[in-house]
């Protein structure tokens, strides 16, 4: 089933119609999907080097246009770290411990107990946009959620070829 | 490998059970397919044939339980849809399922191959018209609440296959009332326990059984309805594939047993290859077992501590489309009712992945053929000792699946399957349980399905649906009240949106729902909260934050009695803010208990009591600031968000509007957001300048006990997570943690016997471990 680039653009700005969503849903996945995402996301940032895989809605893996470096950056512009990296390791992070923190997101009582979990809000150091929530017991390492495999992915599930890495 | 070859079985073709099973199973560990099936003939050659068989069957199965649900009086059942019924072939593998808790496609599938496997084709010998019963969670069950009915089928004197059917009962005799207890903290407590006993012959159930069933629990009507209600869904198949053997042949019957199987694999590995992206995925979940407080009264010392569940897991999708999911660092299992077996715990990650990745009607056993399981011997999902308590193993199934999501929905938002996206399921909690004697002066026992209705998590392109759904029953609902007002002693005082139990986000997840209960009608009657409370077991996904956590609210000595005769204003409707609570102010004398402690075990209840039975919201999606400003303030008119969090949390400055609702004001807001991304640089810190802080709590070891014996439990299985956590925090090899040098008892660290070194069992190992 293939979609017009005007409906996955629908899609990608959250206002897709309900017939068009539950198709979507039901039926078998059209495969060129990837790239006319990749065209609508590219228009939509505020730089032109080349997004390789989107992490998030305001994070990507992008092939630097200066040198062809694949580093992982923000909506904002902001470079955190070459791709292969965990990058809330080169963010900016705020921990909410304490009740009086937890009870700004959260009604009393609502609200995780500080001495059982945290939350950690990793941020953009640019723009301050929240990229990440970790919600785990203290100690807790920095999760490195994602190693995608970006070139069996390209290469062989898509066909596509695999975007120059320096 | 024991092959039997002098013996004449009742397979189809003369093979034994084991014999035939010993078959499949050589033939697909030597060709990597199902029972060997490199090419699927009937699929390939004569697909129309084999469509027919599939449309007709799955449609058989389908309306056997629609049908059969009408039986059973339990609104468990009748109401909530509590039950499934599935297809297996000879060999114990599932062909096909019906609708509702498809969990047990492969819990009962494990109890057929126990039988195979222990010789009960010889003792009790397995006849045509016989009728078995199973609830034995030691060898796949999910919790001896979920009775398995099993039918063998036969074709001219031969075993072609089995039919399965399951429903949640109301009770089943453990030492508190309800179905999911929390009292017990060994198996024995759990109740009524049946191995794959046959129960009846000739389509008769024996008179012992039906004597000796009913007087082990306390529901006894239901419980009988609901085993006719499995019976007549078992006969109503097995009816249909005599029909369609009469039709199609059995040789093509017998075909389609098998290559649906091999069928079911390539389609997940297919599906796989067309959803997500190869790579590692990594992610967490936890939950809270707060048993020191004194509303926790359990029969062992050694119990009443403190500790945190765990289960980190790594999900790796190969070039092939193949998979593995593996769970090291989990927890040990403990004494609580929250442990399951290993086939529960994988075969409910197909229920997961039915919403998801393999949303067809073509859900059987080729998808745990697909993948590939890693449970560490002894942990809470693959237990090492045979006195562990199964009741509520939900309990973290649901918080350890709910990681799973945000793997998978990182795999499609990078491919643009947006509408995939899911950040998690909720916490499917509280459930109100309890017991006495009801409104019709007899011994009953009740479990409130209300939180089939949970919230569901925030996708990337809408926000999750409220009070909508369970990760364990994508059917389910929340019930009519006034069925459940039939079926329980407690009046509804209301019944609303739970505000802020939804995870914030760009997208929030959906809010769970509350109710107000009185009791009214009851006597000698108990009750207890199970739910999560100190924990949030849903994380949110790419910016978007936890649903909220779970509390408790019960009021005794009410004094509502008199309240009502003189007509003054009682507690009615949710408990809409419990920072500013209304109720308690209106119940002035009443014992009140209002707080984290969201797990208790039976308490003593009188007429005009409350109890608030609070369903959890889902996570949330996307960071908050980026929601439009008209959708937080349609939250706050619809009861979905407190209005002091749409400053707080979302940035939204709100006017009055008209009629008493607010707007939005859209310039203030934009400014505000600024100023909160502003606030958030200023309170944030580079990460690594962070973790040296933490390193330092760690070397002071500055955590409550109960996070240090999660840590310690989880080193002692899992070499390598502690291999990664102290490389990841620069530990010297001075620091240790061991649960033995902790202030808690820690029984079942060392010793542990398991159910394999009883005499004259074969276990069944489905998962590497």
């Amino acid at each position: 089933m293939a979609y017009t680039e005007a409906k996955i653009r629908d899609l990608v700005d959250g206002t897709i119609d309900q017939d068009t969503l539950h198709q979507m849903l039901s039926m078998p996945k059209d495969q060129e999907r990837f790239e006319i995402y990749l065209g609508i996301l590219q228009e939509q940032v505020p730089w032109d080097d080349r997004i390789i895989l989107p992490l998030g809605p305001r994070l990507f893996i992008v092939q630097r246009a200066e040198d062809k470096k694949w580093v992982i950056r923000s909506w904002a512009g902001h470079d955190f770290c070459d791709w292969t990296e965990n990058w809330k390791l080169h963010a900016k992070v705020r921990v909410r411990d304490t009740p009086e923190a937890m009870e700004k997101l959260y009604p009393k009582l609502m609200a995780p107990s500080t001495g059982w979990q945290v939350i950690r809000e990793y941020f953009c150091p640019l723009s301050g946009d929240l990229l990440d929530v970790e919600a785990p017991t203290p100690w807790y390492p920095v999760i490195h959620d994602f190693e995608p495999d970006i070139d069996t992915f390209y290469r062989d599930w898509l066909g596509l070829e695999v975007p120059e890495r320096a | 490998m024991n092959i039997q070859t002098d013996i004449k079985g009742i397979v189809r073709g003369g093979e034994t059970l084991k014999q035939h099973r010993d078959k499949i199973m050589e033939a697909t560990k030597r060709s990597g397919h199902y029972a060997g099936l490199r090419h699927m003939e009937l699929r390939d050659e004569h697909p129309i044939k084999y469509n027919k068989l599939f449309s007709r069957l799955r449609a058989g199965v389908v309306d056997a339980r629609e049908t059969a649900k009408k039986i059973a009086a339990s609104p468990i059942v009748e109401q909530e849809g509590e039950l499934c019924f599935t297809l297996y072939n000879a060999a114990g593998d599932s062909i096909l399922t019906s609708t509702g808790i498809i969990i047990h496609v492969g819990t009962m599938g494990a109890a057929i191959k126990y039988m195979i496997e222990n010789g009960w084709e010889t003792n009790p010998g397995v006849k045509d018209r016989d009728i078995f019963c199973n609830n034995d969670s030691l060898i796949g069950n999910v919790h001896p609440c979920d009775i398995h009915t099993i039918v063998p089928i036969f074709h001219e004197g031969e075993l072609i296959g089995w039919v399965g059917g399951v429903t949640h009962v109301i009770d089943t005799g453990a030492v508190g009332p309800g179905s999911m207890t929390t009292g017990q903290v060994q198996r024995f407590g759990d109740g009524y326990s049946v191995t794959c006993r046959k129960i009846g012959e000739n389509d008769t159930l024996f008179r012992d059984w039906l004597h000796e069933s009913q007087r082990a629990v306390r529901t006894t009507r239901y419980w009988m309805l609901d085993e006719r209600t499995r019976v007549a869904g078992c006969h109503m198949i097995r009816k249909l594939v005599e029909e369609v053997i009469a039709d199609e042949g059995i040789d093509a019957y017998w075909q389609f047993a098998y290559e649906a199987v091999e069928h079911g694999r390539l389609g997940l590995q297919n599906r796989i290859k067309a959803m997500t992206i190869p790579g590692t995925y990594r992610q967490v979940g936890f939950v809270d077992v707060p048993y020191s407080h004194d509303d926790v009264r359990v029969p062992s010392d050694f119990a009443k501590v403190d500790t945190i569940m765990h289960t980190p897991s790594e999900m790796t999708i190969r070039k092939d489309g193949t998979w593995r999911l593996d769970f090291e660092g989990s927890s040990r299992w403990g004494w609580h009712t929250y442990n399951a077996h290993s086939v529960s715990f994988t075969s409910g990650i197909w229920v997961m992945m039915t919403q998801t990745l393999i949303p067809t009607e073509m859900i059987n056993d080729g998808a745990a053929y697909g993948t590939e399981f890693r449970l560490p011997k002894g942990t809470w999902m693959n237990p090492d000792d045979r006195r562990v308590a199964f009741a509520y193993s939900w309990h973290f199934l649901v918080s350890s699946w709910t990681a799973l999501w945000r793997g998978l929905s990182r795999s499609y938002f990078g491919r643009g399957y947006l509408e995939e996206v899911n950040a998690g399921n909720a916490n499917t909690s509280n459930w109100l349980q309890g017991g006495g004697f009801n409104q019709y002066d007899e011994i009953h026992a009740v479990n409130s399905f209300e939180c089939a209705a949970n919230g569901v998590g925030a996708t990337a392109v809408r926000d999750g649906i409220s009070h909508a759904a369970a990760i364990w029953n994508p059917e389910g609902d929340m019930g009519d009240m006034e069925i459940w007002e039939l079926a329980e002693p407690l009046v509804y005082l209301g019944r609303q949106i739970k505000a802020s139990s939804g995870g914030a986000g760009k997208y929030r997840g959906g809010c769970g729902f509350e109710s107000l209960r009185m009791v009214w009608n009851a006597k000698d009657w108990t009750m207890f909260f199970m739910g999560n409370g100190h924990i949030s077991s849903d994380w949110g996904l790419m910016g978007g934050y936890p649903a909220a956590s779970g509390y408790r609210f019960a009021a005794h000595d009410t004094g509502l009695k008199e309240k009502i005769a003189r007509g003054e204003p009682i507690p009615w409707g949710g408990d809409t803010d419990p920072e500013n609570p209304v109720w308690d102010g209106m119940l002035e004398g009443a014992r009140i208990k209002r707080d984290k402690q969201a797990i208790t075990t039976e308490e003593m209840f009188a007429d005009y009591d409350l109890y608030l039975n609070y369903m959890r919201g889902g996570p949330g999606f996307g960071d908050p600031l980026d929601r439009k400003p008209e959708a937080v303030a349609a939250d706050v008119n619809g009861g979905y968000l407190l209005a002091r969090f749409a400053d707080s949390v979302y940035g939204v400055v709100l006017a009055e509007g008209e009629r008493g609702r607010v707007v939005a004001d859209l310039a203030a807001t934009e400014a505000r957001r600024a100023e909160i991304r502003q606030e958030r640089l200023a309170q944030s810190v580079p990460t690594r300048d962070w973790m040296a802080g933490e390193r330092e709590k760690i070397l002071a070891k500055e955590a409550g006990t109960h996070v240090q014996q999660m840590y310690a439990a989880s080193f002692k299985l899992g070499p390598k997570f502690e291999r990664d956590f102290r490389a990841f925090w620069d530990l010297p090899d001075s620091w240790q943690l061991k649960e033995a040098d902790l202030p808690i008892p820690s029984y079942g660290k060392d010793y542990s016997m398991d159910l394999s070194e009883l005499p004259d069992v074969n276990i069944v190992q489905l998962v590497e471990e």
